[in-house]
């Protein structure tokens, strides 16, 4: 199992130096000095741009830059924003929570709806349920996720003013950011209000954003259980007389689960490009709005060094799922 | 009262209008610790037969049948849990492809220790200590060497013998009235064909459970099975005691498996094959659904469906059914013979 | 029925009859037309190609025209609304529905040339890494991981970061995103097919390596291929509004259905219209991308052996 963990972790490493090279070449490759989009100081006189060149390492040759780069980088240092003048690292850090909470509510909610969903289109195959599970699914992965959020906010927002339109909180609730997730915060105050408020900013950027994967967890557990309630195994199970609940959910389920596992996995990247598009419309105060700012800004540091750090992350979660697929599947674990 | 009472078992599959006849009017039963032999060509409705009386023809088929009935109890007219009950437990059916028919995602002890906990007694069902040491004792029973290893294995590190064995040890584990093995060798090696077999048999001479044992390879039934059922397209169209049916059989269908033996052709350069296939959802003959196909075919045989004809405790499905000299009786003559028709030259 | 394949010496087929070509067209159709879904989607997207082609004809209005004292004017059929602005107008007064129209054939546009140059670059690169093996391969295919690793949208951006805002742009950022996945699947249809029989004795008769490719493997190849340069038209589309929504794509004032979105919130209460209705062009277009997708993918699948 450990020689399993190791081989998979050995076949990321090649990735992840490519992606430091990618955000490395990012300030090179953008058009105009370097110099000036890296201090994000125009017209400078020559003596100052000389210096600040010596200063940032831009005078050396590229692969000397390349290892100072990933020697910063190892010590944490990815360079400091342009507009807020604050570590970029420390910025993320800061802000990866409240994207975080909002991914795992979103995964929560397509989880949830989706697997039974699945389940149950693939039971009642080609009846209205049937067809109805999928329509929706193919309806949800076709609109764009910045549009279907704005539709929520005009009908549960506007029309019927059940929930708010955006942060995290109500203003009127100042709470201290001890983990930096909100929900947990508010109960470490033990304010309850305060808690609501979070859950009720929660629920509709959760649902805008977890569209697209239940969308995907539904049609994807269709397609599994449909071929998995085929298998012989399946016949035995039934042969041995077991009520057809633990048929379907033990024995069918367990087998389809493999796939749709790896699909839940792979939505991680999926749902981290939604995050972008979901923050922005609910101004949630996250690494996606972070980064969106920062390109339209022209802040650099802060676009590559979030490059850097998403990349680095979507890596080790698809690490991660790889190594759940061989505790999932016990072939692949003895191969 | 027989152990197994099937009755004019109809099954269908495909639209209504246009239906796949799988079992066409199937009747057959089963004494309390009979061995019977079930042989036919694939297609020929035996799995399906089997199937039906376990209750695991999934929609879109559909089974209908005079009589259903299992140790008296009308199959039909239980509810889902009753039959639960009694399938896996009473009756019980282990299948041709091992490694296919074990899940993949749990162990032995797993697949082992479910049945005891369905079905077994109340201790078993209670304590999983105790399920355990039953699993063990299945295992050794099934001739597994080193069975408390083998309950952590997972199937794809099995054999096919042993995924058989285990396969076996599940099936036997509430101590079954009726095994139903569906061509349990098919998929293994050679070797290992008769170690099951003789497993099989030596199970069922212990408990004293039925077997029907369900094959395409007459040498396997005429080793183990006391009585024999020759089925043909969904139709049963012999029965008789094991060995009088391979020394003197009734029927040509019998005849003509019995000639395509080996050991039947040594003196020939090709085996003696059956010319022609088993007709399909179309081509499924007015009269006698052999009648393509035989060497004795007449005018008769063509427009009129022979019925199953009892004579002296066998069965056979023909209007001109063999006398011992393998001749046909009943007023056959060879000028009669019809011309095979085209297209269907043999092999 | 089918015309025999006439072979060249070193066995590959030297050139496909037209007739059993015809034959192979009318089964594909068959299986096409059996999903409802499909033919949707077809006759959708015939619809757009119409919409997009004849928009000059078709819209009532030229898509920057400002009509002054019709800001925000509601859709014809609420109060306030006239027959002349029929989905009504946006905050300067240019009118949705001929705005809608135009974007048609931009959105029709980015998609086609996204997915061309995507394609056409990610078949090269993947056959040439399917064939090549060895050290080329290992390249290609850990810079194809390397673009995998960042969440599509962010790659669109980092690209655009680099290039600067503009539909043209976008264009790139897209096909750059989908490249990855044509590349992929292109090195895995060349690897499968490369260890088969023929292509090992053809290349034992002498055919050369180009020839193999293209006579050969590539075929084989062409029905996975189509069905991901389909639904890749779909994520172009999406991937092109999210640009154009964070200012990042199409830049004002050019009709595009993503931006015509950007900065809408602030109008949900006033004027849903101008939030509804780009974002319903975008969910029917990409539908209708995504069913054709789909069918193509069902009708194929028997035929993706080929």
């Amino acid at each position: 199992m450990l020689a399993f963990i190791l081989r998979r972790a050995a076949l990321v490493i090649p990735t992840f130096i490519g992606v430091t090279l990618l955000a490395f070449a990012l300030i090179h490759l953008i058009p105009g000095d370097p110099v000036e989009n890296l201090s994000g100081e125009r017209g400078m006189d020559p003596a100052r741009r000389a210096r600040l060149l010596h200063e940032f390492g831009l005078d050396r040759p590229l692969p000397v830059q390349y290892a100072e780069y990933i020697g910063n980088v190892l010590h944490g240092d990815l360079g400091t924003s342009l507009t807020t003048h604050e570590p970029v690292l420390q910025e993320f850090v800061t802000l990866f929570p409240a994207t975080v909470e909002l991914a795992f509510f979103a995964m929560l909610f397509a989880v949830t709806l989706g697997l039974p969903a699945g389940i149950l289109a693939a039971l009642r195959r080609n009846t209205p349920a049937d067809y109805a599970v999928m329509g929706a699914s193919l309806t949800g992965y076709s609109m764009p996720i910045f549009w279907w959020a704005l539709l929520l906010i005009l009908f549960f927002s506007v029309q019927l003013g059940w929930t708010p339109v955006s942060g995290r909180i109500a203003v009127e609730f100042d709470v201290p950011a001890a983990t930096g997730f909100m929900l947990l915060d508010t109960l470490k105050l033990g304010d309850w209000a305060a808690l609501r408020s979070a859950l009720s900013h929660l629920i509709l950027p959760s649902i805008a954003l977890g569209t697209i994967p239940l969308a995907v967890i539904a049609r994807m557990t269709r397609s599994a259980m449909l071929e998995v309630l085929r298998e012989d195994y399946v016949r035995t199970a039934r042969a041995k007389g077991l009520p057809p609940r633990r048929v379907i959910l033990v024995h069918a389920l367990r087998n389809a689960l493999i796939p749709v596992i790896t699909v839940i996995g792979l939505q991680v990247g999926l749902l981290l490009s939604g995050a972008i598009l979901t923050e922005t419309i609910f101004s949630w105060p996250g690494v996606g709005n972070w980064l969106v700012h920062g390109v339209q800004s022209r802040d650099y540091p802060v676009v590559q060094g979030g490059i850097l750090l998403v990349a680095t992350i979507v890596i080790s979660v698809n690490l991660i799922v790889d190594l759940l697929y061989g505790v999932v599947n016990p072939r692949i674990r003895h191969g | 009262m027989a152990l197994l009472e099937i009755e004019s078992l109809r099954v269908e599959f495909g639209s209504e209008a246009a239906p796949l006849i799988a079992v066409d009017g199937v009747d057959l039963t089963l004494e309390a610790g009979e061995v019977v032999g079930c042989v036919g060509e694939s297609g020929s409705g035996k799995s399906v037969t089997a199937l039906a009386a376990m209750g695991l023809v999934e929609f879109p088929g559909r089974v209908q049948a005079k009589r259903l009935a299992f140790g008296g109890r009308d199959l039909r007219a239980l509810g889902d849990a009753e039959r639960r009950s009694l399938v896996g437990k009473d009756m019980t059916m282990i299948f041709q492809d091992p490694l296919a028919s074990l899940n993949p995602c749990f162990t032995v002890a797993f697949q082992l220790m479910e049945a005891l906990r369905v079905h077994g007694t109340e201790e078993e069902r209670a304590s999983a200590r105790r399920r355990r040491a039953r699993a063990i004792e299945l295992l050794r029973q099934v001739e597994i060497p080193d069975p408390e290893a083998r309950l952590a294995a997972f199937p794809h590190q099995l054999s096919g013998g042993m995924a058989q064995r285990v396969m076996i040890a599940m099936a036997i584990a509430c101590k079954p009235q009726l095994l139903i093995a569906d061509e349990p060798t098919t998929a293994l090696d050679v070797t290992v064909q008769a170690q099951v077999l003789a497993l099989l048999l030596r199970l069922q001479r212990e408990q004293g459970m039925a077997l029907l044992l369900i094959t395409h390879d007459l040498a396997v039934v005429a080793e183990t099975a006391r009585r024999v059922i020759v089925m043909y397209a969904g139709q049963v169209v012999e029965t008789g005691p094991v060995p009088e049916i391979f020394e003197a059989p009734r029927h040509p269908y019998t005849q003509a498996l019995l000639a395509a033996l080996p050991e039947h052709n040594r003196d020939r350069e090709r085996l003696k094959a059956i010319p022609g296939v088993v007709p399909g959802q179309r081509d499924r003959p007015r009269g006698c659904l052999l009648h393509p196909r035989c060497d004795y075919t007449v005018a008769r045989c063509r427009d009129e469906r022979p019925a199953l004809l009892s004579a002296s405790g066998r069965q056979a499905r023909c209007h001109f059914p063999l006398d011992a000299a393998g001749l046909p009786t009943g007023g056959w003559r060879a000028s009669d013979r019809l011309a095979r028709e085209a297209g269907e030259s043999g092999a | 029925m089918a015309d025999p394949i006439a072979e060249a010496p070193d066995g590959l087929p030297a050139a496909r009859s037209l007739r059993a070509d015809e034959g192979l067209l009318r089964e594909f159709w068959l299986a096409y037309a059996q999903s409802r879904g499909a033919l949707a989607g077809l006759g959708l997207i015939v619809a757009l190609l119409l919409l997009a082609l004849f928009a000059g004809l078709i819209a009532p209005h030229p898509p920057n025209e400002q009509y002054r004292q019709f800001t925000l004017a509601p859709p014809m059929w609420e109060a306030g609304g006239t027959s002349k602005f029929v989905l009504g107008t946006d905050p300067v007064g240019r009118d949705m529905l001929s705005r809608l129209i135009y974007g048609t054939r931009l959105s029709l546009l980015i998609g086609f040339i996204s997915v061309v140059l995507s394609l056409s670059l990610g078949v090269v690169l993947g056959t040439i890494a399917g064939y090549a093996r060895g050290i080329t391969e290992t390249v290609i295919m850990r810079l194809m991981d390397v673009m995998l690793a960042l969440p599509s949208l962010l790659l669109a951006i980092a690209v655009v970061a680099i290039l600067g805002p503009g539909l043209i742009n976008a264009m790139y950022a897209i096909a750059i995103v989908l490249l990855p996945h044509y590349v992929r699947l292109t090195r895995a249809a060349v690897i499968g097919e490369a260890g088969k029989e023929y292509v090992q004795s053809s290349r034992i008769a002498g055919a050369g390596a180009l020839r193999l490719m293209f006579n050969a493997i590539l075929p084989n190849c062409s029905a996975p291929l189509i069905v991901q340069a389909t639904l890749g038209f779909s994520n172009a589309i999406l991937d092109a509004a999210a640009l154009g929504f964070l200012g990042l794509g199409a830049q004002p004032p050019t009709p595009e259905w993503g931006s015509m979105l950007a900065g809408a919130l602030e109008f949900i209460q006033r004027a849903p219209w101008v939030v509804t209705f780009p974002g319903l062009a975008i969910l029917i277009t990409v539908l209708a991308f995504n069913l054709m997708g789909d069918g193509l993918r069902d009708a194929l699948d028997p035929k993706l052996k080929r």
